[in-house]
């Protein structure tokens, strides 16, 4: 075995911090993807030219570096004295960030539904919504899901950047314990095998997806 | 609802150590993708070698550096590296990082342009009497490069991006280092990382601008 | 000259060439036809060396194709194929498709090439789009740019898979009349075709294979008038 100064409690405390990544991501996701799904069917709904003002906004969070926008978030929280702690000002940012990702996937879904196919479907007297809801949303998904599962690991792996605004996660976590401890190489070790079992077979799950449901095959 | 004046002034005044800053982002930024891309060649001729050690390292690179966040390649550098006595500096952990990280993208982009290319393209070629390495290099190889370009673009901008995660490091001559520098003295935190924010993206987008302009002129077909 | 010695080839489980001998001499035109799966465009691949065979021998030139030690790059210099997939090079001007192996393989000068290139591209009656990208012409420019690319190459013998069957019918003639022009001016050819008038028109001999066995090979009047394998007789019926 490794002959390491490394404690149960160390071990507990990485894992609170793998905890804590987990908890921002799926928050994050979650209301990134509510979000997303409103922009993406916005932007389809009202074209490019209507939409270009959000365009724009939306463009601006994958053009900047995360971590800037997780300090601007921060100062500006605190400019607006919303009292916000570091936990809520990184969820906000984080999922507009996943936000601005995940309406381009969004309408990438739903125009790739062949408009025939909508045709057809409002031709037999369904709704628009009869039809977002039975045509449109079944084939969005098949095309969306392979890109969103490959968002939500990106936002998994971007989400360590909270630690510049104090929250303890993962990497922060073992940072702390390198410093105590000083074995950088097994602490960070550990810290990496959490993302990659992560991260590792659910990639593999969405290419398999995407494999599957190409339409070429 | 704002108690709050904006000092623009100061952070106008500090443009010229800013942009000095971006020249800085943009060089690693540069760096890193020169050193990426030969790894990802590297690493693209060792899968396709069939030689299972070289095949192993490669994907295990690749596979490492797509499921482990950027920042983590980073510490791993700057701090990882200390067990076998190796300090490097910010700027060479940095750049390290995010060469690493580069060439991992790279070579599995490569990998999927490579899949695009019809077998019977070399089949051709090897029936004109060109010998594989020549069915490769001017066959295969530039149309895979064209089919690369653009995702490869995607990743230099995400090189630019990376940069700023130097400043957990330490690294302070960058836009994000010399920013928080700045910061560090005055307290300005949204003046000065919003001009932070503004510089980023102008410089994202005119990359993204030459990239465009330089396909044109490249890939004619 | 052309000398297949009992060839027999599998993909896997399934055998396509079960024993094929056939001799091709010079400034001869073979055609070869046949139902799908026959092992006629396997047999092409085979000549130039691009599959290899299980047993026998394919001698070209008194150079043995599949032996150990063969420098096929060099053989297949002597050996112009055409695939049913025109299989252009996207990249490359029509030009420089048919530039690049002369001035490789060959080492010609680059104005060697490019005279020995536009010589060829005229002659299939391309001199008007030397500079066009293949993606912007059609699928029978396309192919004729393949058939002058391969012609740059000097070969003795060129070998022909179906050059026309992913090609729209108004397309077709004007390949087969390249054809037609080469076997007039003596080029030794073999091609393997679904277009039976051509077959009757240019060869010096047809060949009928079926599942993998060359049953029947004769003049064109011969074969088509007075076919004798019953499994032709029913090929021919059905095709006409």
């Amino acid at each position: 075995m490794f002959n390491t100064a490394l404690t149960w409690n160390d071990l507990l405390f990485l894992a609170q911090g793998a905890g804590m990544t987990l908890a921002v991501t799926g928050l994050s996701v979650a209301a990134g993807t509510v979000l997303g799904v409103i922009f993406g069917v916005m932007r389809f709904q009202l074209g490019p030219y209507w939409f270009a003002p959000l365009t724009f906004l939306l463009d601006i969070f994958r053009s900047v570096p995360l971590l800037i926008q997780l300090v601007l978030g921060n100062a500006l929280q605190s400019i607006m004295r919303l009292g916000w702690p570091p936990f809520t000002t990184s969820c906000v940012v984080l999922s507009l960030y996943t936000a601005a990702y995940c309406t381009e996937i969004v309408r990438g879904g739903i125009s790739a539904v062949p408009p025939n196919t909508r045709r057809a479907g409002r031709s037999l007297g369904l709704t628009w919504s009869q039809d977002m809801r039975y045509i449109v949303t079944p084939l969005a998904v098949r095309v969306s899901l392979p890109a969103w599962i490959g968002l939500t690991l990106g936002v998994m792996k971007d989400s360590a950047l909270v630690l510049w605004l104090g929250l303890i996660e993962l990497l922060r976590a073992s940072q702390i314990l390198v410093t105590r401890l000083q074995e950088p190489l097994f602490i960070l070790l550990i810290c990496g095998a959490f993302y990659f079992i992560i991260s590792f077979p659910v990639a593999r799950f969405g290419g398999y997806l995407e494999k599957r449901w190409s339409p070429n095959d | 609802m704002f108690n709050y004046t904006f000092h623009w002034n100061q952070a106008f005044k500090a443009l010229p150590q800013m942009l000095d800053g971006a020249v800085v982002t943009l060089q690693i930024a540069l760096l890193s993708m020169a050193i990426g891309l030969a790894c990802a060649i590297a690493l693209t001729l060792f899968r396709l070698s069939g030689n299972r050690i070289l095949g192993g390292f490669a994907t295990a690179w690749v596979e490492v550096a797509r499921n482990t966040p950027a920042l983590f390649q980073i510490y791993m550098a700057h701090f990882g590296l200390g067990n076998f006595g190796i300090h490097l500096s910010p700027y060479v952990a940095l750049l390290a990082g995010i060469a690493f990280n580069n060439a991992g993208y790279l070579a599995e982009n490569f990998r999927g342009a490579l899949k695009a290319i019809p077998d019977t393209q070399t089949r051709s070629a090897r029936s004109l009497g060109m010998t594989s390495m020549q069915a490769f290099g001017y066959i295969v190889l530039p149309q895979m490069l064209r089919i690369a370009f653009l995702p490869a673009t995607n990743q230099m901008i995400w090189a630019i991006l990376m940069t700023s995660l130097g400043v957990t490091v330490g690294m302070n001559t960058d836009l994000a280092g010399v920013t928080q520098a700045l910061n560090a003295v005055s307290f300005r935190t949204f003046e000065f990382f919003a001009l932070a924010a503004v510089i980023y993206y102008v410089i994202a987008k005119i990359v993204t601008l030459a990239a465009r302009l330089f396909a044109a002129r490249m890939f004619r077909y | 000259m052309i000398e297949i010695e009992n060839v027999h080839k599998s993909f896997g489980q399934l055998e396509v060439l079960k024993g094929i001998n056939l001799t091709v001499k010079k400034g001869e035109v073979l055609t070869i036809i046949g139902g799908s799966g026959s092992g006629k465009s396997t047999l092409l691949t085979c000549i130039n060396g691009l599959e290899a065979i299980d047993s026998g021998r394919i001698v070209v030139n008194g150079t043995d194709v599949h032996a150990k030690g063969t420098n096929l790059n060099k053989l297949r210099r002597s050996l112009g194929i055409v695939f049913q997939q025109f299989n252009a090079f996207p990249h490359l001007t029509v030009l420089e498709n048919v530039m690049l192996a002369p001035r490789k393989v060959l080492r010609l000068s680059k104005a060697e090439a490019e005279a020995m290139a536009v010589k060829h591209l005229t002659h299939v009656g391309l001199a008007d789009k030397l500079n066009v990208y293949p993606s912007r012409m059609s699928g029978g420019q396309q192919q004729r740019m393949a058939i002058a690319r391969a012609l740059a190459m000097s070969p003795d013998y060129m070998l022909f898979d179906e050059v026309t069957s992913a090609l729209d019918p108004q397309l077709v003639g004007e390949v087969l009349d390249t054809l037609r022009m080469l076997a007039s001016e003596g080029m030794t050819m073999i091609c393997v075709t679904h277009e039976m008038k051509f077959a009757r028109e240019v060869s010096d001999r047809v060949a009928f294979f079926h599942k993998g066995i060359l049953t029947e090979i004769a003049p064109p009047e011969e074969l088509f008038d007075t076919p004798k394998d019953p499994n032709l007789q029913q090929f021919l019926a059905a095709t006409h």
